[in-house]
């Protein structure tokens, strides 16, 4: 089986002269199907550019990556926004919701570039909110919710178009620990589902609940701990699955 | 994802922000109804002045005595205007009128007088050179002329200040003594200057000659041109024969007689009038720069404040061809509704009066004002979020 995302020797240089930073130093990993991994890193340890260049936003100065066994710097703009949109779900620190604009027409918006019809689109963007416990607010904007609400929405927006490979950019870093325990409430869930899941975090409780653990300082990974089982639902979803659902 | 989705879009987009489209939209309509109005009225007023030339008549020459002290040698006779109709040396003249003109006649009828400010004495052809017609009764003819009847035909003011109220028509007034019947009114003539152009009399040339003016010089020959086109072929026409008549030498610069042609007066007005509107046009041009500057400028703000939604747009999967047709969209229904609502204004404010000028709308500056406003709207709305949708998504989620 081919892995979701391969990454060899990956290396982002910013800047040019004195003013050169290295990013990534030569970064290779490999994420297998059904995985939950967390990156963990202080800040400027390159975890955000590598989840650019993993999300398909950002590209990277040399250095192989491999999505779906797709080699991505070959790939059109036009394919690249197709990759974007099908196999990736990307969440982004700051939400990244579009303002003025409802929860629900929001998370439809991947739907609509897709070319999904509106009606199957409405109802599709609905199950996506109902997933993150948000359907009674789906007519709501964004300034009128929650930071953990916004999180949510942008949440079920990553998830409205079953993607293989949810990519998450610091998710709860904005979040208290109630909204928090929401998100990765959801993340347990997806990862049981069968979704790979790669989160970046810089707590440690939230880079527990992962199935595999990497460290990475100046731009280059330091550890790759398994933490728990692939094929097995993450350690945090079952007692959370039933504390759900009494909510 | 249909083209019809994306137009859902960019409606979407503009609802979103409503303040800002508005501001837009008004932005363009300034611009555009500026340029079509300023243009309308410099128009207006040029066709003002040409109305009012053509109402003197277009297509005639008078010829003015500048002898003076009635040396009969320098003087405009009635054989000289008889000599100016002739086929073979003028062919390009229709009518001749000569014309007397008294100034301190006096008009009498049961009590009540009036002093005519201008007494004409000419022949039935005057009228419509001089673009004078009767409006109530007859104008005289040739035969009264010949037979030197004394019937008369007075202005509208003439005809209020001594008939107020009654059909004035085969009254009998007195003037110079005389007995004249009034066989009908001229129809009201728009004044210009200071004299009342209603204010006169007219009268055949013989009778005005017999009981006030005498049988002597002229005041003036009235000469049709049988076009506007070739008034200046009767113009030399008429002078050939005058100097011929008044044995002028042809090399000399000074000749006794004046010759005053409408159509070179409306020449020089025209042409003042095209100075007026092209100075209009330059300064609507001028105003649809700085709406186009203001046009530019929301539209380069509206997109690179979007600049960030461009990125999630695109981390989302957006084609960039989608997105650059969502803001192209956008573009083009602000600048077309912007640009018809201007119209639409213009058209409305053309319907008043302008500083005393009514509008004239020159289809044209519709088009060139609409054209030019959608086009800078179309550019500098359509390039810079063709520059966004370019970008990687990541360094315009970035964009500050």
């Amino acid at each position: 089986m081919k892995p979701v995302l391969q990454v060899t020797d990956l290396k982002k240089i910013y800047g040019t002269g004195e003013a050169t930073v290295h990013a990534l130093r030569g970064t290779t990993m490999t994420v297998h199907r059904g995985d939950y991994v967390a990156i963990m890193g202080s800040s400027g340890s390159g975890k955000s550019t590598l989840m650019n260049i993993l999300g398909a936003l950002d590209i990277p100065t040399s250095g192989q990556y491999l999505l779906d066994g797709v080699d991505v710097s070959r790939l059109s703009d036009g394919q690249l926004a197709l990759a974007r949109n099908r196999l990736i779900g990307f969440i982004f620190q700051s939400f990244n919701l579009i303002p003025r604009t409802s929860a629900v027409a929001n998370v439809e918006l991947p739907l609509a570039y897709a070319g999904v019809k509106p009606k199957e689109r409405r109802r599709r963007a609905m199950a996506a909110l109902d997933t993150v416990g948000l359907a009674a607010r789906a007519d709501h904007e964004p300034n009128q919710l929650s930071g953990g609400q916004q999180q949510r929405v942008a949440v079920a927006r990553a998830l409205v178009t079953e993607p293989a490979l949810l990519l998450a950019d610091e998710p709860t870093g904005n979040l208290d620990s109630k909204s928090t325990d929401d998100v990765l409430q959801v993340f347990d869930d997806l990862n049981t589902a069968g979704r790979t899941i790669v989160i970046i975090t810089h707590e440690d409780e939230v880079g527990a609940r992962a199935k595999r653990l990497i460290r990475l300082v100046d731009g280059a990974i330091v550890s790759d701990i398994r933490q728990s089982p692939i094929h097995l639902p993450p350690v945090g979803a079952g007692f959370a699955l039933s504390g759900r659902h009494t909510r | 994802m249909s083209f019809f989705e994306v137009i859902r879009f960019s409606l979407r987009g503009l609802s979103a922000n409503k303040l800002r489209s508005a501001l837009t939209m008004l932005g363009i309509l300034i611009g555009v109804a500026a340029v079509i109005l300023l243009v309308a009225v410099g128009n207006g007023s040029a066709k003002a002045i040409s109305d009012r030339i053509e109402a003197l008549g277009t297509n005639t020459i008078t010829v003015m005595s500048t002898g003076r002290g009635g040396s009969s040698s320098t003087s405009l006779t009635k054989g000289m205007a008889d000599a100016l109709v002739d086929p073979e040396l003028a062919p390009d003249v229709k009518s001749v009128s000569p014309v007397v003109s008294s100034s301190s006649a006096t008009m009498t009828y049961e009590g009540a007088d009036h002093a005519v400010a201008t007494f004409v004495g000419t022949t039935p052809s005057w009228f419509g050179a001089s673009t004078t017609p009767v409006g109530a009764g007859a104008a005289f003819t040739d035969d009264d002329v010949d037979q030197g009847r004394r019937v008369v035909v007075i202005g509208r003011t003439v005809a209020e200040e001594l008939f107020p109220g009654v059909d004035p028509i085969d009254k009998q007034v007195t003037v110079g003594g005389a007995l004249f019947t009034i066989v009908g009114v001229l129809q009201e003539k728009s004044s210009t200057g200071f004299n009342d152009a209603n204010d006169t009399a007219v009268a055949p040339l013989t009778a005005v000659q017999q009981v006030l003016t005498g049988y002597g010089a002229l005041t003036s020959i009235i000469v049709e041109a049988a076009d506007p086109d070739q008034v200046d072929a009767a113009q030399s026409q008429v002078s050939t024969i005058l100097n011929q008549k008044l044995d002028v030498d042809a090399s000399s610069n000074s000749t006794p007689y004046r010759i005053q042609n409408a159509s070179s007066l409306l020449e020089t007005q025209t042409e003042t009038a095209d100075t007026f509107t092209t100075l209009l046009g330059a300064v609507a041009a001028i105003s649809l720069l700085v709406g186009g500057i203001g046009i530019t400028n929301i539209m380069l703000v509206t997109v690179t404040e979007r600049t960030r939604e461009i990125g999630i747009r695109k981390a989302l999967g957006a084609p960039r061809r989608v997105i650059l047709t969502q803001f192209l969209i956008e573009a083009t229904l602000l600048s077309v509704l912007g640009g018809g609502l201007g119209v639409a204004a213009a058209l409305i404010g053309s319907q008043f009066e302008i500083v005393g000028v009514k509008p004239v709308i020159v289809p044209s500056s519709i088009g060139l004002a609409v054209g030019v406003s959608v086009a800078i709207g179309l550019f500098f709305g359509g390039l810079p979020a063709a520059r966004a949708a370019r970008l990687r998504p990541i360094d315009a989620l970035r964009y500050e």
